[in-house]
């Protein structure tokens, strides 16, 4: 298991005070200039070397993406801007940073800026997270006022951090139309490229990171890229949060090494599955855009980025919401689906009719109104969607379906062959708990 | 995406201004934006507008706020209705928003659901007394405190049928409630035991700057290069170097730093600084030494925090076996065996071993195997 020493967010579960004088204690924005003395090369260079993956979802590496960022300016400003707009269903481990632990991320957007030549940065947190929100801003004026950030402070570096807030789009945490909905529009995704680095925020090299990204950049530098690219397996270094819900015992939060395995996770932290591992039925492994994965394959999975692709699937967010065998699977795949249909932003064609389509298609097969042809036609109609859409809302609305029918298919085929024995019964609906 | 609309003309009022304290709010949120670019505060001031009306977003607010912003109306139009927190309808007193989505759900939101409709009425429908409506959203983004609602600006989570009864029964009475888990949790934390984070040290600041060690060792070898490479400058001339890499080179890769290769059981790379830096501590503060262990056996010396199978096995190779014998060294002692560490020099003393030794010889034994950390 990870130590306590090696874990970077001491306060996640706010058992101590998110306030400045606490937060230095715990190590944040301890000796910031001596870091930033380093130089720029130098914090991207080991930003690099440590391996970080972005914790976003998609997992590209940070240092890199650091790194596509103008060496010298053209004249325009650069801008960072911190992703904080977390709606991926299973995910809340950016709230618990930003309301228990927000020094560490005020001066990881220090040190990011610094290293992207960026004097402004903007942290968009999704607009239902007042709390966290207020939160967030009292620890802004904090490092205002102790000039930890400002035009004049103690790191010689000017730097003015911004909160800005959005109004409950799940789009809006896709980077460029973040950036749209940051300019005051709807967040409809730009095509890309050109890409944000080159023409971000008002046309601005931009960098878009996700907070847990930002958040760890601190302790990173201070404790070494080979320090970071220790903790967990190749290509998959480093801790991560996670954020295990659903059917466990007891649902928490938890940073713990890359590539622990899926039964030391639920073990460990979780209390166990509800109802022994017997009861396991499925799990998806990194928040609702990746396909779940049947019991049998994930027990013993080691929980990174190349493992879960392995299985088909993916890390994601690390929002790991398990499914117990009371699951109706197919409903809790179809509620999925209308979580797509509801935030698919409009802008492409596929994805606007699709998500909707394959909601109805799939709410018709739970409860078994449907045809078992009906099945590959939606499999088909998911792959008409993938791929075929300005941003990833599509893909991700097609893969749970995907990762459905793919281990599941039997299920859907019973209920049809069940309502099909009996047809002029009412289905019979049942809590997927 | 759904049709959103705005609400019917007799439920329109007739104006909309921000009150003189918003305004100077609105105006502190457009100065967060660069000049020219107001409308980025849009979703700030429609969100001011909304509370301010109330928790919906009248028509006429929405003219007001792209007259301030100097945007056209439709601009300002299309963000009301694209964004979904943005209440196109009145809604109640205490807005009940309650996540549907599956974390939730399997959870039991749909319960959750049933007692709202039986306690406030259809979904998007304001009590006739003003005081609730409710409506199902998605993902709140609290999976790990499911199932969850929103009631106006507070999250209240880990709720379960009857804890919501209750906390829309104290709502309507005016009790006083209690945002948050509703089953005792803090946070996110597991619930009861929480099994992570209870090491101390990490609250007291003894942790601090303890990392700059690696960047003072890293300039020492480096101001140690250099000055070896001023040394050898003249001398380079008529001694030409051979090819092959010189023992002492410095080693710069992380892994092959010597606190790395000893805790993966490899001798340390020989640092020459520390050879040539240390005084020559004469053999007369030898300290008493064995031929063998005695007849008990030797002591685990590896519980010596610092101290490795490789270096456990150097001091074995001297004579020494047993916590006692280190115990009863004074600091030369301590010294002589010191310069007779070869790559490990310097640890003897950096590590306390006399302190330590004397903590291991009462019986007391270390929480982990590798020993403990003496104190600074």
């Amino acid at each position: 298991m990870l130590s306590d020493k090696d874990r970077i967010f001491t306060n996640l579960y706010g058992l101590h005070s998110p306030g400045l004088e606490a937060a230095k204690k715990r190590g944040a924005w301890d000796g910031t200039k001596f870091l930033l003395q380093q130089g720029r090369d130098w914090i991207i260079e080991e930003m690099k070397k440590s391996g970080l993956r972005g914790r976003g979802g998609a997992g590209f590496p940070t240092g890199l993406k650091w790194s596509f960022m103008p060496k010298q300016s053209d004249g325009r400003p650069h801008y960072l801007v911190v992703n904080a707009d977390e709606s991926e269903p299973g995910t809340c481990k950016d709230r618990e940073i930003m309301r228990h632990d927000p020094h560490l991320l005020i001066e990881g957007c220090l040190i990011a800026s610094f290293a992207m030549g960026a004097h402004a940065a903007y942290i968009y947190i999704r607009g239902e997270y007042i709390a966290e929100r207020e939160a967030l801003q009292r620890a802004v004026d904090e490092a205002y006022e102790a000039r930890l950030i400002g035009k004049n402070n103690i790191h010689d570096y000017p730097f003015d951090l911004y909160v800005h807030h959005g109004a409950g789009a799940y789009i809006c945490g896709e980077e460029t139309a973040l950036l749209e909905s940051l300019e005051g529009k709807k967040g409809m995704p730009r095509l890309k490229p050109p890409f944000p680095a080159n023409m971000g925020l008002y046309g601005c090299p931009t960098t878009v990171n996700n907070v847990e990204s930002i958040a760890v950049a601190g302790t990173i530098l201070r404790r070494g890229a080979s320090w970071f690219a220790s903790l967990g397996r190749p290509n998959n270094a480093g801790t991560k949060l996670f954020c295990i819900s659903g059917h466990v015992n007891k649902p928490c939060n938890v940073e713990e090494e890359m590539g622990i395995t899926f039964r030391e996770l639920i073990d460990r932290h979780c209390g166990g599955i509800r109802g022994g591992w017997d009861n396991l039925l499925a799990v998806i492994p990194g928040g609702s855009s990746v396909p779940c994965v049947p019991a049998e394959q994930i027990i013993d999975c080691p929980m990174d980025f190349d493992s879960l692709r392995n299985l088909k699937s993916g890390l994601g967010t690390a929002a790991v919401i398990v499914m117990d065998k009371s699951t109706d699977i197919v409903r809790a795949i179809a509620r999925l689906s209308y979580f797509y249909k509801h935030e698919s932003c409009g802008q492409c064609t596929p994805c606007r009719e699709g998500t909707g389509w394959m909601w109805r298609v799939l709410s018709r097969m739970a409860e078994g109104r449907a045809h078992k042809r009906e099945i590959d036609m939606l499999l088909d109609v998911t792959h008409q969607v993938e791929g075929h859409t300005i941003c990833a809302l599509g893909d991700a609305a097609a893969w749970p379906v995907q990762g459905l029918i793919r281990h599941f298919r039997h299920e859907i085929e019973k209920r049809i062959d069940e309502y099909a024995a009996n047809p002029h019964s009412d289905a019979v609906l049942q809590a997927a708990e | 995406m759904a049709v959103r609309r705005l609400a019917p003309k007799e439920l329109q009022p007739d104006s909309f201004a921000f009150t003189a304290e918003n305004a100077i709010w609105a105006g502190q949120q457009i100065a967060k934006y660069p000049e020219g670019r107001q409308a980025s505060a849009v979703i700030a001031l429609l969100w001011k507008a909304q509370e301010q009306s109330g928790g919906w977003l009248p028509e006429p607010a929405i003219r007001a706020v792209a007259d301030l912003l100097k945007m056209p109306y439709i601009r300002v139009l299309e963000v009301a209705t694209f964004y979904t927190m943005f209440n196109l309808e009145p809604v109640g007193k205490h807005f009940v928003q309650l996540c549907g989505t599956t974390p939730c759900m399997l959870r039991g939101a749909e319960k959750l659901k049933e007692v709202l409709k039986r306690k406030i009425g259809e979904e998007k429908h304001v009590t006739a007394d003003g005081k609730f409506s409710w409506m199902e959203v998605e993902c709140l983004g609290a999976c790990c405190n499911a199932p969850m609602a929103q009631i106006n600006n507070d999250y209240y989570e880990d709720l379960t049928p009857e804890t919501l009864e209750k906390l829309l029964d104290d709502l309507a009475a005016g009790r006083p409630v209690k945002p948050g888990p509703q089953n005792g949790r803090r946070a996110s934390e597991p619930e009861g035991a929480i099994t992570t984070l209870s090491d101390p040290s990490l609250y007291d600041g003894s942790q601090l700057g303890a990392w700059r060690k690696r960047f003072e060792a890293e300039a020492a070898e480096k101001a140690r290069a250099e000055a070896e490479a001023a040394a050898a400058a003249p001398s380079a001339a008529q001694t030409p170097e051979p090819a092959k890499p010189k023992e002492t080179r410095p080693e710069e890769k992380a892994s092959d730093r010597p606190e790395v290769r000893v805790a993966e059981g490899k001798a340390p790379i020989a640092q020459g600084a520390k050879d040539d830096a240390a005084p020559v501590v004469p053999d007369e503060h030898k300290p008493a030494l064995l031929s063998k262990p005695r007849d008990e056996g030797p002591d685990d010396l590896k519980l010596i925090y610092g101290v490795g199978p490789k270096l456990a096995a150097m001091l074995n190779e001297l004579g020494i076996y047993h916590f006692d014998q280190i115990a009863s060294w004074n600091e030369m002692n301590l010294a002589w065996v010191d310069q007779h560490l070869g790559a490990f020099r310097g640890r003897a003393v950096r590590d306390k071993w006399i302190e330590q030794a004397k903590k291991l010889a009462t019986g007391w034994r270390p929480a982990s195997d590798v020993g403990e950390k003496p104190e600074e």
